[in-house]
């Protein structure tokens, strides 16, 4: 849990506002008088914190069963509050995989749902939603109801990436993938720069169906945005060892560290240290798929690192109308920012999904970590409006400093969405902390 | 190993029969709610990847029901191994303080009816020669506390007839285990503030099947409530009246 002390909760970035937790394996009664659903906490921002006049969630990571699944078909029906990890533990050793998965497997499947979460195959596969072929859900009237992407399409596409505003959801059905192995090939190359590494990506993306990039944003100037691609895809058997992967126990952040620690120079030694310890340039290896999906997970509670004010995480995708030059006025602006960020991690994003809200669309996606400051606000408007400026947006499920106005700006299908959210829930009962800052409902 | 299990529905009966079925157990269930056996009784076929799971209802406010509920888990298993036992009634003492009525069930269930179903159990155990009977007590009734004084009534004395079992029948086949979990992380202790040590359900799962393996007849879980509890049996009496815990 992120719970912070005593009566207060956080997102993953550990910044608080007064809330708690209520915790039941039947979600179907805990959501009667809820007004947000809440998972495993891993969203970065205040998207699974409550709003203020209402300072309690329904915690769903008990509500776990998997109540179906057809191994001729790969389709699974489970509770919403079952971790992404459970899931992939039960079902690799027998061949399947989530079709879709974020870069930590401690998240929900109806977090999942709620954020519409992407991954390194998003070029190929598109968003988690793109594989949900049911939702059985507690709207804000209090009736249950069934939706599909052919049966109350609206709240379907509406709920995909809806941040859990449209209705709480208790049961999601999708399609698991079948695996040839239980193990992943890998290919990683060093990339000297920003331009090289858009390309880098594109042409990875033909060939691998898992894509994705860290970048330095530390480094200027001609070195600016060089970094490590990852290319990777599922093993066949014969490239594979025998037997099944097991998962590790993981070392733990233990404490929260001081807040100088993450700082301009430690993460440039950082940097420069993963850059160079790259050789050669272009390794090939066979790893646990935890370790290629997940490697942040190798470490609990990382989010201790940013010292005790917490961080934040930027989000944002560029669109190809933008132009390729885009990604590197982004990160010009943030170098001239000094914008220090351990993490800083590109990829390139496929078609845009039946999500109505969903946060990819075809271009460049950039994520990295900020950790707070004085300044942060004033570096995340900078970004914005950049963003703005290049036609881009942001990801609600990292967000948790992008003004309103900026916002609505970034999101011309802002309208639609809320129009079925109004339609599904005319009073306006189910709210987020984030919410209440970005859409204007009432505290 | 064909196990018959009241309580799997939830907290760390659910992990443990998960453990269980994952694992190649046969696992019958046994709880109030038929919708609700049936969730996780499919739940248990999709996690194992085999067989299929059956389930009857049995509750703990309404004895008449046991040997019927246990004759039905015997046939649908063909045998009956192990009977686990993680079902139970939970109120806060001062729930209990202010409604008596309520406090009278509470004992009923956590003392009274458990009992009598590991009579019915244990009987049917001992006819096919022996068996393991797991059953949830707790560390509550190790000793008078303040926040647990009915409730932990009500767990001393199932420990002691568990105690008792095991010194009778042990040499007929009949493995006890009594298990006494400290304070666990699940939704029975929702809204209480856990104390350091606080467990977590899935954890304490392997711990007890563990125990249940080697037919242990006591197991604390997490372990280091063996020795929390040590100390606080050897706290004076004058200390215990003051101290809240």
């Amino acid at each position: 849990m992120n719970a912070g002390s005593e009566g207060t909760l956080s997102g993953w970035g550990r910044v608080p506002v007064a809330g708690r937790e209520v915790r039941s394996e039947d979600l179907e009664a805990l959501t009667r008088d809820a007004v947000l659903c809440r998972g495993l906490g891993r969203s970065y921002g205040d998207s699974s914190l409550p709003p203020p006049g209402h300072p309690v969630v329904a915690a769903t990571p008990l509500a776990d069963r998997i109540l179906a699944f057809d191994p001729a078909t790969g389709n699974l029906r489970a509770e919403a509050g079952l971790s992404l990890r459970a899931l992939n533990r039960s079902f690799l050793p027998r061949g399947f995989y989530s079709p879709v998965t974020p870069g930590t497997q401690m998240i929900t499947l109806g977090g999942m749902v709620a954020a519409d979460v992407h991954g390194k195959n998003h070029h190929r596969d598109g968003c988690f939603g793109a594989h949900v072929t049911r939702l059985r859900m507690r709207v804000a009237d209090g009736r249950i109801v069934e939706c599909a992407p052919d049966r109350e399409a609206e709240l379907f596409r509406a709920t995909l990436g809806g941040m859990g505003l449209t209705g709480h959801i208790l049961e999601v059905e999708c399609r698991l993938v079948r695996v040839p192995s239980p193990w992943v090939l890998t290919e990683t190359e060093r990339i000297h720069d920003i331009d090289r590494f858009i390309e880098g990506l594109k042409e990875a993306g033909s060939r691998w169906p898992h894509t994705v990039g860290w970048i330095d944003c530390l480094s200027r100037g001609p070195l600016m945005g060089r970094g490590i691609l990852m290319k990777g895809r599922w093993a066949e058997p014969h490239e594979a060892p025998r037997g099944v992967p097991v998962p590790r126990r993981r070392p733990s952040v233990p404490f929260v560290l001081p807040g100088w620690v993450v700082n301009r120079w430690t993460v440039r030694a950082f940097n420069a240290v993963y850059y160079r310890r790259h050789v050669p340039a272009v390794r090939r290896a066979v790893v646990h798929p935890e370790s290629f999906f997940y490697p942040l997970d190798a470490i609990g509670h990382w989010n201790r690192m940013y010292g005790p004010r917490g961080f934040t995480q930027y989000q944002c995708v560029l669109p190809e109308s933008a132009g390729r030059g885009a990604a590197r006025r982004f990160l010009e602006l943030l170098t001239r920012r000094g914008g220090a960020s351990m993490l800083c991690v590109i990829k390139d994003c496929g078609p845009e999904g039946i999500g109505l809200l969903s946060f990819p669309r075809p271009g460049i996606s950039i994520a990295l970590d900020i950790p707070i400051h004085d300044e942060t606000q004033s570096l995340v408007d900078a970004l914005n409006e950049l963003v703005i400026a290049e036609g881009g947006r942001v990801y609600l499920a990292k967000d948790q400093l992008t003004r309103p106005e900026h916002f609505r700006a970034m999101e011309p299908r802002l309208a639609a969405w809320t129009c079925i959210r109004r339609k599904w829930d005319p009073e306006g009962r189910l709210r987020s902390a984030q919410s209440v800052r970005l859409l204007g409902d009432r505290p | 190993m064909k196990v018959a299990f009241l309580g799997a529905t939830r907290g760390m009966g659910r992990s443990l029969s998960r453990l269980m079925a994952a694992r190649g157990d046969d696992v019958f269930l046994l709880g109030r709610d038929v919708a609700d056996l049936e969730r996780s009784a499919r739940d248990l076929e999709a996690r194992a990847g085999r067989g299929s799971v059956g389930a009857a209802p049995c509750d703990l406010e309404k004895p008449g029901g046991f040997a019927a509920a246990l004759d039905a888990a015997e046939a649908r298993l063909g045998g009956l191994d192990a009977v686990v036992v993680t079902a139970g009634d939970f109120a806060r003492q001062e729930e209990l303080e202010r409604d008596v009525e309520r406090a009278r069930r509470l004992l009923e269930v956590d003392f009274t009816n458990t009992v009598v179903f590991c009579e019915h159990a244990r009987r049917r155990l001992l006819a096919r020669g022996g068996g393991t009977l797991a059953v949830f007590s707790s560390v509550a009734g190790e000793r008078g506390r303040k926040p647990v004084i009915l409730y932990g009534a009500a767990k001393a004395g199932l420990s002691r007839y568990l105690e008792g079992l095991d010194h009778k029948f042990r040499a007929q086949g009949l493995r006890t285990v009594c298990v006494k979990p400290g304070f666990v992380k699940t939704s029975m202790t929702d809204g209480l503030r856990p104390p350091p040590f606080a467990g977590d359900p899935d954890d304490v799962a392997r711990d007890v099947l563990g125990a249940i393996d080697r037919g242990r007849p006591v197991v604390y879980a997490p372990p280091i409530w063996r020795w929390i509890m040590l100390a606080i049996r050897m706290l004076p009496r004058f200390v215990m009246r003051r101290i809240g815990f």
